[in-house]
């Protein structure tokens, strides 16, 4: 009812969504950073060493891979995995790091700061951080660290500082609130690499054009396997970085569905999950209006899910928008839904995903059947699934006995 | 007729003095005392009020008011109970205005607000994460419903920015002194007097200064530039160390006091 029903985008705006909430301090910075990324996009320098880094560092292209096997449990639909898990770091995290690292470079700042959920945007704020020597501090919920000891030490083997976040609920969006605290405190020094197409302007646009190479890519790569294009794509959403950046390549195309899976918790009928369109409201978090989590007095719900990753109680403002023009779809999946797609894919192709992209993997095995066998369909495997394996083994009762690392023994004594 | 902003600050100015402005939110340390302690203040010197709306995801507070509007939340403390405080201190007499960020104005409904916190006495809000820019609705609203509109500028902003906001800002203009969040410094940023003087070259509004004031000896220095004080953190913490109700009272009292020695220094 509040929500402006404008049906143009002033710039930084999706439709009524988007924009830039934030204090007057940090205008500045916003508008310094939306200065420097315009300049920075059109500057051949500056495109030709983010590519180098790509190919050099990122192990770009990465592969689109057949997933034969996989695609028996999809009704027979021919399902391909865009290997994001085989970027250094482990997940589509760096092409955004890498992008923004180089803006801070650009700036001038000394600093990067981030939060981060799993913990694969820390990872990989540290380092790119260590790649261009520059400082790094990482907030992450406390109850995060926890479920995710593992990147927490990858972090502080890269030479970061992990601040837990006690405020709050205590997971990745009181992490971002810190972060924005310490961002308008330190702001002439630090560059706040945020980690998904949500925040402020130009946050939402910055993160997305980093992570388009991942749509690009795709789509030369389908129409070389397949000489067409995918019927559906298909990537899980939590802020919604991933997703834009494959979304991106199709977007213009109206043939392609696009497919985005949210975190359903335990169900979305149980208050417990982090469905955001499928139970939240169009408000404001964290500088953008976007689809909210929110109850009757706009006060933020905690959410829920077994992924770290997608426990946002918000989304990127561009998702809302292709929500609410239909251009793209969002359903959610419940945790044991995802765990049995986790399954399936480790067992058929000898991949172990992130729990994050097991959403996405479970959808596909939905949307498969109902696309029948004729079909094609491109699901992001975002993330691999090592910072996972303590979540999973005890999800499936497996017995890590003598064979755990230190940091799983912790977890698992602490009945994580 | 009640008082206005504008009659504060010239009241003020008439003593050759500035404002005194007082921040706690609803809720806090519970709804009645919340309303006990704002007529304390207001006794002690205090000229007028800031009532905070508590919000899940204060960004731009400091620890202080975290915790104080976090219990408050716990407490139950919803935008209904804040615009029955904002009644309850108006009718008491005091000069109130909401401080709230965005989301939970936008959820209660833009146009309802206004006119409900209008009819319950409240006469501005000031809104720390909403700019102009985004404002559309809010100012059509304020505009309607005869509401200020206190819009922020900060030490980063630059002369045409502070140009843009204070021709949106109405009541006072409130200036954050320093790059942070809330909370008591042990000095308030030597770019507050910077601040102010530009903004001054801007506008024939009064300018208030907010961010990081917890001592009469800082009030008295703010208010040779400015022509308002604003303090938060300074009575929060207080009310924290505060033994019981009857401790917080009397320390509240205490500090504005102070306070208000301070601003007419």
């Amino acid at each position: 009812m509040a929500v402006m029903l404008e049906t143009t985008s002033a710039p930084g705006h999706y439709g009524p969504y988007g924009g830039r909430f934030v204090p007057e301090a940090l205008t500045a910075a916003l508008d310094q950073l939306d200065r420097e990324f315009r300049a920075a996009i059109t500057d051949e320098s500056f495109t030709r060493r983010l590519s180098e880094l790509e190919r050099t560092y990122t192990g770009r292209p990465n592969p689109l891979t057949l997933a034969r096997r996989f695609s028996e449990h999809c009704g027979g639909a021919t399902v391909y995995l865009k290997r994001e898990d085989l970027n250094h770091t482990g997940s589509h995290k760096i092409n955004n790091v890498l992008g923004q690292a180089l803006l801070a470079e650009r700036m001038g700042k000394t600093r990067l700061i981030a939060e981060t959920g799993a913990g694969q945007h820390g990872v990989a704020t540290a380092t790119a951080a260590a790649l261009l020597g520059l400082e790094c501090v990482v907030y992450m919920g406390e109850e995060d660290t926890r479920r995710q000891a593992l990147n927490v030490a990858r972090m502080k083997l890269l030479g970061a500082e992990v601040i837990p976040v006690t405020t709050g609920s205590k997971t990745l969006k009181d992490a971002i609130n810190e972060a924005m605290r310490d961002w308008v405190s330190t702001v002439d020094q630090t560059h706040y690499v945020l980690g998904t197409v949500t925040g402020p302007a130009p946050f939402p646009e910055v993160v997305r054009t980093f992570h388009q190479v991942i749509g690009r890519e795709a789509r030369a790569q389908i129409l070389e396997a397949q000489g067409r294009l995918p019927d559906a794509i298909v990537a899980c959403v939590g802020g919604g970085s991933n997703a834009m950046g494959l979304f991106s390549g199709f977007i213009d195309d109206p043939q392609v569905q696009l497919r985005g899976y949210e975190a359903g918790g335990s169900g979305v009928e149980t208050g417990k999950h982090a469905a955001r369109f499928a139970a939240g409201t169009p408000g404001v978090l964290h500088g953008a209006r976007t689809y909210v989590m929110q109850d009757e007095w706009g006060q933020t719900v905690p959410s829920h899910s077994i992924s770290a990753g997608l426990d946002y109680p918000g989304v990127g403002p561009e998702h809302a928008w292709l929500h609410d023009t239909g251009r793209a779809t969002y359903t959610p999946i419940n945790d044991d839904e995802a765990m049995e797609a986790f399954r399936v894919l480790c067992r058929t192709e000898g991949i172990i995903p992130a729990i994050e992209t097991a959403h996405a993997l479970a959808g596909v095995m939905r949307l498969g059947r109902e696309l029948g066998p004729d079909s094609i369909i491109i699901v992001n495997l975002s993330g691999r699934g090592d910072k996972d394996v303590a979540t999973a083994a005890r999800w499936f009762g497996i017995d890590l006995g003598g064979v755990a690392s230190d940091a799983l023994s912790v977890e698992m004594a602490e009945g994580r | 007729m009640s008082r206005r902003l504008a009659d504060v600050f010239a009241a003020a100015k008439s003593e050759n003095r500035a404002a005194l402005i007082g921040y706690l939110p609803a809720g806090f340390p519970d709804r009645d005392t919340c309303v006990d302690l704002i007529s304390t203040m207001v006794e002690s010197g205090v000229d007028a009020i800031e009532v905070g709306l508590p919000y899940s995801d204060p960004l731009m507070d400091g620890a202080v008011i975290q915790e104080a509007v976090e219990r408050a939340l716990i407490g139950g403390t919803t935008t209904d109970v804040v615009l029955d405080t904002v009644r309850r201190v108006t009718e008491a007499g005091a000069v109130a205005v909401v401080m709230s960020y965005w989301n939970p104005i936008e959820r209660y409904g833009v146009q309802r607000f206004a006119a409900n916190l209008a009819q319950a006495g409240g006469v501005g809000v000031i809104t720390p994460d909403l700019t102009p820019e985004e404002a559309g609705p809010w100012i059509d609203a304020s505009d309607e419903h005869g509401v200020d509109r206190i819009f922020l500028v900060a030490p980063s902003s630059t002369d045409a920015r502070i140009a843009t906001v204070v021709s949106s800002t109405s009541g006072f203009v409130y200036a954050a002194s320093t790059m942070g969040v809330t909370g008591a410094r042990t000095s308030v940023s030597t770019g507050a007097g910077d601040l102010v003087a530009r903004a001054r070259r801007q506008t024939a509004l009064p300018i208030a200064v907010g961010l990081g004031v917890s001592t009469g000896e800082q009030a008295a220095q703010v208010a040779t530039y400015a022509d308002g004080v604003i303090v938060g953190s300074a009575f929060i913490r207080r009310i924290l160390e505060a033994t019981d109700s009857k401790a917080a009272r009397e320390s509240v009292a205490a500090l504005a006091r102070e306070m208000a020695e301070g601003v007419r220094a």
